[in-house]
C-alpha cells in the first residue's frame, strides 16, 4: 500500500510542482502585493517599496471608482446571468425538439458568435448600436422611437453591453444544455404522457430537475465568467461613458497594467476573488437546500 | 537589498551561461565580425525605420540593427516588463511623456556626455520645446526622433460662410465663430468644433495657454482649482454646454467622414491625421480644409500647443553603447530625417530638414512649422499619464455632461491628482531627510 502511494506521488509530482510553482506561488506573491504599495517607483528601486498593511483595502472602500465599477460588474452579473441561462435552456430545448428540423446548422450558427472573435463582433455591434445609422435605431423609428445613442448614454450602455454578451455567449451554455436534455431518459416522458401530464408538467416535474446538476454547473460557471467581464465594455465602450460600463476587472487592469499601481490592483483582484467565493458558496448552498426538499 | 543582489547575480549567471551557449553556437558557424544592436520602435515607425536600416548597415559595417516593431497600444506595457526582467533593447523609441517614467526606472542613459562630444548632435537643431521634454533635472535623456504637436484643422468652407477668412486668432473668435456656424447650420445634430472629452490634451493646451502650472509645490499637488485652469476648463465646457461641441464621443465613429459631412467644422488635432484627412477630402472639397496653429488666449498669437513626438533613448544597461549613439546619430541627421518623413510623414525633429521643399510646398506643414516654435511639456512626473489619461479626462466629461459644475468637478479632480501624487510626496520628504 505504502509503495503504491508513493509511486503515485512520483507521477503526480511533475504536475503539482507546476501547479504550486505556476499557481501558488504568484497568488501568494500577489497576496503579499496587496499588502505594499508596490508601484512604478518600487519598480525602479525596491527600497522604494512600503508595506502598508490594509491600507489598499481601505482605500479601496473609499475610492468611490471602485464601487461603480462593483455596482456595474453586479448590474451586468445579475441581469446578463440569469437572462443568459434562460435564453441558452430555451434555445437548447428548442434545438433538442423532434420537431425542428435542419438541427445541426441551427446548432452551429447558435454557437457561432461563442467562437468568433470578439473584436470582429465588436466592430459590428457597434454599427449595430450607432445612434445614427444603426440598424437598431432604424428598427425602432417604424415605431417611431427617437434614436437612442446606445452606447452613448450612460443610461442604455450597460443594457447594450449587456445584449452584445448575451449574445456572444448563450451558444456555450447551449450545447452543455443540449447535452444534460439528451441524457434524460426518454421513458419518464413516455410514463408522464401514460399519466396524462400535460407539456408544463412535464417540464417542471422532469425536466428542470433532471437538469439540475447541468443548470448548477452553468450558473456557476457563468457567473464566475461574468463577474470577470472585462472584454467586451473595453473593446466598446472602454469603460465609459462616464463609467457606467467600467467592470471591475477592467478598473484592475488599468490601475495595475496602465498604472502601474500593483499593490492597489492585487486588492482588488482579491476582493473580486472574495465576492466570487461567497457568490459560489452560496449557489451551492441553494443547490443543496432544494435536493433536500 | 540583499535579496535582489541575490536575485541579481542568480539572474547573471543564467545570462552568462546563455551567452557561453550563444558564443558556442556562433563559433560553431562563423565568426562573428559586427556587433547587433537591437532596435524598439512603435507602429508604423518600427515598421518604416527597417527601409533605412540598409543604409545604416552599409555605411557602418560593424554594426547590424535589429528592429523589433511593437504596437503602440501595448508599448509602455512591454517596455516596462521588459525592463523588470532585464531585457530591454540597446536602443528604443520612447514616447517623449514617457521619458520622466524611464528616467525615474534608471532604465535610460544620461546622454549629456554622448551630446557634448558629438559633432552632429545639439540642441540648437531642435526645437526649443521638442528638447526640453527630454530634458530631467537638467540633463538629457532622449533625442528627439520626430515631432507633433496640436493644432487647428479646419474647412475653409464653413469658416468663409460664417465671415472668417483667416483662422480664430484668439479664444473669443473661436468662440464667436463657433456660435455662426451653429446658426448658419441650424441643425441640432451638426456643431463647430469637436472637443472630445476622450483626449484630454486641448484641455491642457488651454490650460496653459491660461498660464496655469497644473500642478503646484514641485509637482506634488494638483493645482487645476486654481483660477487660471479654471477659466480654460470652464471655456471649453461652455462649447459642450452651448451644443457647440457634440457632447459624447460615439456619434462620431469616424472622425474623417464627419469632417468630410461638415458635422463638425474644426477639430484640434496632429499631423498624424493629414494624410487621413486628405484620403477623404477629395475632388471638390480638396481645397476646403487647412490647418492654422492655435488661437491663444489673448493677443499672443499662436497660443502655445503640447511638445509631442517621440524621442530615441539608449538603454543603462546596454553592452553596445558607442554603436548605439553611431546609430541614433545616423537617426538624427537632416538627410535621414528628411527620408523618414517622405516614407511616413512623421515630422522631423531636426529643424534645418524643414528647409526642403516636400516639406515647404505641403500647405498643411506651415501651421505645424509655427506652431511648433511654441509648444511646451506637461509636466514631468511619472504620474502624469495617469493623471491625463484617467482624472483629467473623466472629470472633463463629467463637466462637459452637466453632472458635474465645473467647481466640483476641479475639486474633484484635485482630490484625486492629490492621491495620486501621495507616493511622489512621501518619497520627495524622504529624500530631504
Amino acid at each position: 500500500m505504502k509503495t503504491n502511494q508513493s509511486a503515485a506521488y512520483f507521477f503526480l509530482a511533475p504536475a503539482i510542482s507546476a501547479i504550486l510553482l505556476f499557481f501558488f506561488v504568484p497568488v501568494i506573491a500577489a497576496l503579499l502585493m496587496s499588502f505594499t504599495d508596490f508601484d512604478i517607483y518600487s519598480l525602479g528601486d525596491y527600497s522604494f517599496l512600503k508595506f502598508v498593511g490594509f491600507k489598499n483595502y481601505i482605500s479601496l472602500f473609499h475610492d468611490p471608482l471602485f464601487w461603480t465599477a462593483l455596482k456595474n460588474t453586479f448590474y451586468f452579473v445579475s441581469v446578463a446571468g440569469p437572462l443568459s441561462i434562460l435564453v441558452s435552456l430555451v434555445s437548447a430545448m428548442l434545438l433538442n425538439s423532434k420537431l425542428v428540423k435542419f438541427r445541426g446548422i441551427f446548432r452551429l450558427s447558435y454557437f457561432i458568435p461563442v467562437v468568433t472573435t470578439l473584436v470582429a463582433v465588436a466592430v459590428v455591434w457597434r454599427f449595430v448600436y450607432h445612434p445614427r445609422f444603426g440598424i437598431l435605431n432604424y428598427f425602432l423609428s417604424f415605431f417611431s422611437i427617437d434614436p437612442i445613442d446606445w452606447l452613448g448614454d450612460p443610461i442604455w450602455a450597460m443594457p447594450s453591453i449587456i445584449l452584445m454578451s448575451v449574445w456572444k455567449n448563450f451558444g456555450y451554455n447551449m450545447i452543455i444544455f443540449i447535452a444534460g436534455l439528451q441524457n434524460i431518459p426518454e421513458y419518464l416522458y413516455e410514463a408522464a404522457e401514460i399519466e396524462g401530464a400535460n407539456r408544463w408538467q412535464q417540464f417542471k416535474s422532469i425536466t428542470l430537475p433532471m437538469l439540475a446538476p447541468t443548470t448548477l454547473f452553468v450558473s456557476i460557471i457563468t457567473m464566475i465568467g461574468f463577474f470577470q467581464i472585462f472584454a467586451e465594455p473595453y473593446i466598446m465602450t472602454q469603460g465609459g461613458p462616464l463609467n457606467s460600463t467600467l467592470s471591475i476587472v477592467q478598473y484592475m487592469y488599468q490601475e495595475g497594467f496602465r498604472w502601474w499601481n500593483m499593490g492597489y490592483s492585487a486588492a482588488i483582484a482579491f476582493t473580486l476573488f472574495f465576492i466570487i467565493f461567497v457568490g459560489t458558496t452560496i449557489q451551492f448552498k441553494i443547490q443543496k437546500s432544494s435536493e433536500l426538499i | 537589498m540583499k535579496s535582489s543582489w541575490v536575485l541579481y547575480s542568480f539572474r547573471s549567471s543564467i545570462l552568462r551561461i546563455i551567452t557561453l551557449l550563444f558564443f558556442i553556437a556562433s563559433c560553431d558557424s562563423h565568426q562573428k565580425e559586427f556587433v547587433e544592436i537591437k532596435f524598439w520602435a512603435m507602429g508604423s515607425e518600427g515598421e518604416y525605420v527597417q527601409k533605412l536600416i540598409p543604409d545604416f548597415e552599409q555605411r557602418n559595417p560593424g554594426i547590424r540593427v535589429k528592429v523589433q516593431m511593437i504596437p503602440w497600444t501595448a508599448a509602455q506595457e512591454k517596455l516596462i516588463t521588459a525592463y523588470a526582467s532585464d531585457n530591454l533593447p540597446d536602443v528604443f523609441q520612447l514616447g517623449n511623456t514617457w521619458i520622466p517614467q524611464f528616467t525615474l526606472l534608471t532604465a535610460i542613459e544620461k546622454l549629456d556626455k554622448w551630446v557634448e562630444s558629438s559633432q552632429k548632435i545639439s540642441s540648437e537643431q531642435y526645437f526649443s520645446g521638442i528638447w526640453n521634454t527630454n530634458v530631467i533635472d537638467s540633463s538629457v535623456f532622449g533625442i528627439p526622433w520626430y515631432v507633433d504637436t496640436r493644432v487647428l484643422f479646419y474647412r475653409v468652407d464653413v469658416l468663409k460662410k460664417a465671415g472668417f477668412s483667416s483662422p480664430p486668432k484668439s479664444w473669443d473668435e473661436l468662440y464667436i465663430l463657433s456660435k455662426k456656424i451653429k446658426k448658419l447650420q441650424n441643425d441640432p445634430e451638426k456643431y463647430a468644433i469637436y472637443l472630445p472629452t476622450n483626449e484630454w490634451a486641448p484641455f491642457v493646451i488651454f490650460g496653459i495657454q491660461a498660464g496655469s502650472s497644473l500642478l503646484r509645490e514641485n509637482n506634488t499637488y494638483g493645482n487645476f482649482c486654481g483660477e487660471k485652469f479654471k477659466k480654460a476648463f470652464e471655456f471649453l465646457i461652455r462649447f459642450h454646454k452651448g451644443s457647440l461641441a457634440p457632447t459624447g464621443i460615439s456619434q462620431v465613429t469616424n472622425v474623417y467622414q464627419a469632417f468630410k459631412q461638415e458635422y463638425f467644422a474644426m477639430y484640434i488635432s496632429g499631423p498624424w491625421n493629414i494624410n487621413e484627412f486628405k484620403k477623404w477630402m477629395t475632388d471638390t472639397l480638396k481645397d476646403k480644409w487647412m490647418t492654422a496653429p492655435l488661437p491663444g488666449m489673448g493677443d499672443s498669437y499662436p497660443g502655445v500647443s503640447l511638445a509631442g513626438g517621440s524621442s530615441l533613448v539608449m538603454s543603462r544597461e546596454s553592452k553596445h553603447k558607442k554603436e548605439v549613439w553611431q546609430f541614433i546619430e545616423y537617426l538624427s541627421s537632416p538627410e535621414t530625417q528628411l527620408k523618414f518623413y517622405n516614407l511616413i510623414f512623421d515630422l522631423p525633429a531636426v529643424k534645418s530638414s524643414w528647409q526642403d521643399k516636400s516639406l515647404r510646398n505641403n500647405p498643411y506643414m506651415d501651421a505645424f512649422y509655427k506652431q511648433l516654435q511654441y509648444v511646451v511639456a506637461t509636466p514631468k512626473v511619472p504620474e502624469w499619464e495617469q493623471i491625463a489619461y484617467s482624472k483629467i479626462q473623466q472629470y472633463a466629461e463629467l463637466a462637459a455632461r452637466n453632472v458635474l459644475s465645473v467647481e466640483e468637478a476641479l475639486k474633484r479632480l484635485d482630490n484625486d491628482v492629490d492621491r495620486i501624487l501621495e507616493k511622489r510626496r512621501w518619497l520627495l520628504s524622504k529624500k530631504i531627510n
